[in-house]
């Protein structure tokens, strides 16, 4: 299988805000996502998370190195890669079924058309009843999912999200994470996921990688299966409760936290 | 009596946060308080406490608006036409030659299509402004300059450029508007945020349609705001703009009325500005939460 989407020796360098100097957010980083992949990026704040995702999305520019979708360089943003922002980003003088169907108006799709392709990625994300209702009166969790159905109408090749569960509370997390999951299982879309929390980044990916600040740069990249156990219908808690887990859990935790300690003693 | 028992306890409203300040509709007590300055200025007008000269009362005000509307010709004129009565007996006086409608129809010609002309260019070129920092280098000192000068400074100058004409009172009414909706248009363009803009380009916007589907709508209430601020400006423009060699209009009244001490004549212009400008304050106000019901909530 070849990778969909190619990162060869990316390097991001920004001047730094005071002084002369300058910050490297990115430090030849090298990653390859392949079909059908649910890629978690973790790390601390100032690890170049973000950054990454802006260069996938298109929205920077790197210093130095390649990025490749079919390998094709990319550079712009476009309809290749939907995003969901940590934010909603929707627009709120359209109503819920408009903001879905907003990336194929943009296309120039006829309106039954681009209707009925936002009926059914509603229809994805179990919002079926709320087609009418303007976005404000949404809770933060039914707007991330709008978000979600928003970025899958464009038929994206990769779905990158930026922290999208960062904002709710911990009870709408976990259901927007198992909701996530099965969409991703029934478009088997390429996802680029970054989150701040270990648990989360455990129960999603199929492929975490874990970055670390000054230089921002992927320091550990692991190959998981929970989520697999997730869609042979084992729940959730369990399988966050699971040794296997739990003992993955502490693992990562104390490459993050012994990286952090490390750094504060140099 | 308490104020709160006077006015009902919807201060204390158990939905308000504690000590939000300024929780409770005040829709009556505005009422009273506009009452209470009518029978003030009644009273102290029937006292004969200040001479009508400085401060006539309020029927006489009243009588006033009755004739230079020309209320009996007209409802004269509309019997006849409905066969009720045989022909018209009282002349229409008016004042300066005019009718109160000629008046204020002058006025809303010269103030609507000041704002008209200001909303079609200054908008764009708030936006340009907003988005391109040639727009901004350029338009920015002149609109700065020019803005806080008052209209009764330049006027002059309008005269002797474009003469004593309606364009010229159209022209200082017209940059009165001009400058408030420039600015507006311009904040508005801030007001989107920079994921929203993000969103649209990952779903393969242009960037013509990341002004015309994002930008411009989410600048929409910042916009309207910038209509209300500047149609006020309008009317406070008016007089100045009317002062030279205007025929008809609600500030020439007021101007001609002050001349001849007419002090009735000058409350009733003072009066008919304020509600026409309200009325239209309460059209814009009203078409801000048909156009733009998200705003403040999103």
């Amino acid at each position: 299988m070849s990778a969909v989407l190619k990162l060869q020796d990316l390097c991001m360098v920004f001047p730094a805000a005071t002084g002369g100097g300058s910050v490297t957010a990115l430090d030849h980083v090298n990653l390859e996502f392949q079909p059908e992949e649910f890629v978690v990026a973790l790390g601390a704040s100032g690890c170049g998370k973000t950054t990454l995702l802006n260069v996938m999305a298109g929205f920077l520019q790197p210093t130095s190195g390649s990025i490749l979708l079919h390998d094709q360089p990319i550079v712009g943003p476009g309809r290749d890669r939907g995003v969901v922002f940590q934010k909603h980003a929707l627009l709120p003088w359209l109503n819920v079924l408009e903001n879905t169907a907003f990336g194929l108006k943009l296309q120039g799709v006829s309106e039954s058309e681009r209707i009925a392709i936002a009926q059914e990625n509603l229809g994805l994300v179990g919002l079926t009843d709320f087609e009418t209702h303007p976005i404000f009166q949404l809770s933060g969790g039914m707007q991330q999912r709008v978000g979600l159905a928003r970025a899958l109408t464009s038929d994206p090749e990769i779905l990158l999200m930026d922290e999208p569960l960062g904002a709710l509370d911990a009870f709408t997390r976990e259901n927007m994470q198992e909701l996530i999951l099965q969409v991703w299982e029934k478009t088997k879309k390429v996802v680029f996921f970054i989150t701040h929390s270990v648990e989360e980044a455990l129960f999603m990916a199929t492929k975490l990688i874990v970055m670390s600040p000054r230089p921002g740069r992927v320091t550990h990249e692991y190959d998981l299966n929970f989520c697999h156990r997730f869609f042979e219908g084992v729940n959730s808690r369990k399988i966050k409760s699971d040794p296997d887990f739990i003992k993955m859990r502490e693992e990562i935790l104390s490459i993050i936290y012994g990286e952090e300690i490390e750094q504060t003693t140099v | 009596m308490k104020l709160r028992e006077l006015f009902g306890d919807s201060a204390a409203a158990t939905r308000d946060p504690y000590g939000a300040p300024g929780t409770g509709s005040s829709a009556l007590i505005s009422a009273v308080t506009i009452v209470v300055i009518l029978l003030a200025w009644w009273l102290i007008t029937h006292l004969e406490l200040i001479r009508p000269l400085f401060l006539p009362s309020p029927e006489l005000v009243w009588q006033k608006f009755i004739k230079i509307s020309c209320y009996d010709h007209y409802s004269e004129s509309l019997m006849v036409a409905l066969g009720f009565m045989a022909e018209v007996t009282s002349e229409c006086e008016g004042f300066s030659e005019n009718s109160l409608h000629m008046h204020i129809l002058w006025s809303l010609y010269r103030v609507f299509s000041s704002f008209f002309l200001a909303v079609v260019t200054a908008v764009p070129i708030g936006i340009a402004m907003g988005m391109n920092r040639y727009a901004r280098g350029v338009f920015d000192p002149p609109i700065e300059f020019y803005r806080p000068i008052p209209p009764l400074a330049y006027l002059p100058l309008t005269i002797i450029w474009f003469g004593i004409g309606d364009f010229s009172k159209i022209f200082l009414i017209y940059l009165a508007c001009f400058a408030p909706l420039a600015i507006s248009a311009r904040a508005g363009v801030r007001s989107c945020s920079i994921e929203q803009i993000h969103a649209a380009y990952s779903m393969g916007a242009t960037r013509n349609q990341v002004i015309w589907h994002v930008v411009m709508k989410a600048a929409l209430p910042e916009i309207l705001t910038g209509m209300r601020i500047a149609i006020a400006f309008g009317w406070t423009t008016l007089v100045a703009a009317e002062m030279v060699a205007a025929k008809a209009g609600i500030g020439v009244m007021v101007l001609n009325a002050a001349r001849f001490l007419a002090t009735d004549i000058v409350f009733l212009g003072i009066v008919v500005i304020g509600l026409v400008a309200f009325f239209f304050d309460s059209l814009m106000r009203w078409f801000e939460r048909l156009l733009v019901p998200w705003k403040g909530k999103a």
